[in-house]
């Protein structure tokens, strides 16, 4: 077992994480940044090649580098001794890190939700899928539908266009109206007005449903059809794809774990992006989705302010009022609405680690209920995919990770107990 | 670095583009099970970034790993349980 000491440990190598370890090391902390990914970017910067990473993430990657912050990649944590404390496991080894502060910038996973033949292979994620893709996998001449909710969905189905898919529809679960809204409030965000344009125009020939959402897969063990709820009717279309997400909700297991106030399922920071407990940091998706210029303000303030600076510029404050507002539109325009809690059917696998049907799970009464009765959220992925869900469809309250956050050898178990 | 590389898929020899992820040469190769679940339903990829498990496969003898976040490497032995 190897250990490493240093006055600030961040979580997470995404926007919020490399921001906040650049201006800590910058302010002359030393600092160790841990991240799951074999490369610095998370999820939105991830991409090997170099031309398919955006300008601004090679200037902070190339920033972070300069900066004498050390980087952990492939990386995970899985447990904790208290805030001060993280054990880590790589590829060779276990490793722990002591710090004096800690910063979360544990990001957004997708949210999943169930509906019949969910779970048949090609069913992926919209964000899933594009991971996918720019892990290699070509979707030349694939045929792919999106569905779900959220900007999200554009991005994904202009990233496949490009790669040379053949988009077959893009479902967004809000209304026209509501997502015409939140496009003209884009006016204060001109940058992000200019993509959102610019994707449009790119989609031009692509077709866009609002108001829908998928009633069923069918295929035998991969997708070959999909047949989505419309304003104008039922519509099937065949696929090789369904890129379905709905939305983006935070990363809170560590968090939650450290005992860090959780508030509608969000990290509740202060000004400084401290969290309730002393000396943890929160930045960026955790706190509340709201893309990555959020990210990037939300870590530099907390890099800064985890350094120890006393005066935080007022620049930094002012951009992160401003993405917080459209943090807070986001999630009005693309709230999810309560016909999708009858997606599911009584013989719909909700859990999938373990197999749950839907008719077990519904009618308990929360999450702990559910799982002593049904086993749903103890597998694996310990609820990663199935809580949130349960979260939309039940209203009920998601319970913490448990250590090992994420399967680690017995041999990392065993070092760490000596 | 090569501009392709050499990897075993159920004892089969595939040629893929250098440093793709193993769920993407899977996929690639025409697989879209990876695993079966605990009531034998054949699953694939979900997530793509490791947090659902569904893409598990056993590398080099080693079960449970995660194809989406591994980069094929030559020679690399990779086993489905379609």
């Amino acid at each position: 077992m190897k250990r490493k000491r240093c006055d600030i440990a961040i979580i997470g190598g995404g926007p919020a994480g490399v921001a906040a370890a650049t201006r800590a090391a910058q302010a002359g902390r030393s600092v160790v940044l841990v991240d799951a990914g074999a490369n610095l970017g998370g999820q939105i910067w991830r991409g090997k090649e170099e031309v398919s990473q955006p300008a601004v993430a090679r200037r902070w990657i190339a920033e972070f580098a300069e900066s004498g912050a050390e980087c952990l990649t492939s990386a995970r944590v899985f447990a904790t001794s208290g805030p001060r404390q993280l054990c880590i496991e790589t590829p060779e080894s276990v490793v722990t890190v002591d710090c004096d502060r800690l910063i979360l910038a544990t990001g957004a996973r997708e949210l999943f939700l169930p509906f019949p033949n969910w779970t048949l292979a090609g069913v992926t994620g919209a964000g899933g899928l594009q991971s996918l893709a720019k892990g290699g996998l070509d979707l030349k001449g694939a045929r792919i539908v999106l569905a779900g909710s959220g900007p999200l969905l554009l991005a994904a189905a202009d990233s496949f266009r490009k790669s040379g898919a053949h988009i077959a529809g893009v479902f967004e679960q809000a209304s026209r109206g509501r997502v015409m809204r939140f496009g003209l409030g884009l006016i204060g965000h001109p940058r992000k007005a200019v993509q959102a344009a610019g994707m449009t125009a790119r989609l031009m020939g692509v077709r866009r449903h609002y108001s829908s959402w998928p009633l069923r897969v069918e295929g035998g063990d991969h997708i070959e059809r999909v047949v989505m709820h419309t304003a104008r009717g039922d519509v099937s279309l065949a696929c090789d794809y369904l890129a379905c997400g709905f939305g983006l909700v935070a990363d809170i297991g560590v968090a939650r774990h450290l005992g860090c106030e959780i508030v509608e399922r969000r990290v509740w920071v202060d000004e400084r992006q401290q969290t309730s407990v002393a000396d943890v940091f929160c930045a960026g998706e955790a706190t509340g989705i709201g893309g990555v210029d959020k990210a990037v303000v939300e870590g530099c303030i907390a890099g800064l302010a985890a350094a120890g600076t006393e005066i935080l510029p007022a620049g930094l404050l002012r951009a992160r009022h401003h993405q917080q507002q459209f943090a807070i539109r986001l999630r009005a325009a693309f709230e999810l609405r309560d016909e999708l809690r009858a997606m599911p059917s009584d013989e719909t696998i909700v859990c999938r680690c373990e197999d749950v049907f839907w008719r077990e799970i519904r009618g308990h009464a929360g999450m702990r209920d559910a799982k002593l009765n049904s086993r749903c959220g103890m597998g694996p992925c310990q609820g990663k995919v199935c809580a949130p869900a349960l979260g939309f469809l039940c209203g009920w309250e998601e319970e913490g990770v448990r250590e090992p956050f994420v399967p680690v050898r017995m041999s990392s178990m065993a070092e760490l107990a000596e | 670095m090569a501009d392709h590389i050499c990897i075993r898929i159920d004892g089969e020899e595939v040629t893929v583009p250098a440093g793709v992820t193993v769920a993407a040469a899977l996929m690639m190769a025409g697989v879209s099970g990876f695993r079966r679940s605990v009531s034998g339903q054949v699953r694939g990829p979900l997530c793509g970034m490791g947090s659902c498990l569904e893409c598990r496969v056993t590398i080099d003898g080693c079960s449970h790993q995660l194809s989406c976040d591994r980069f094929c490497r030559e020679g690399m032995d990779v086993r489905t349980d379609r």
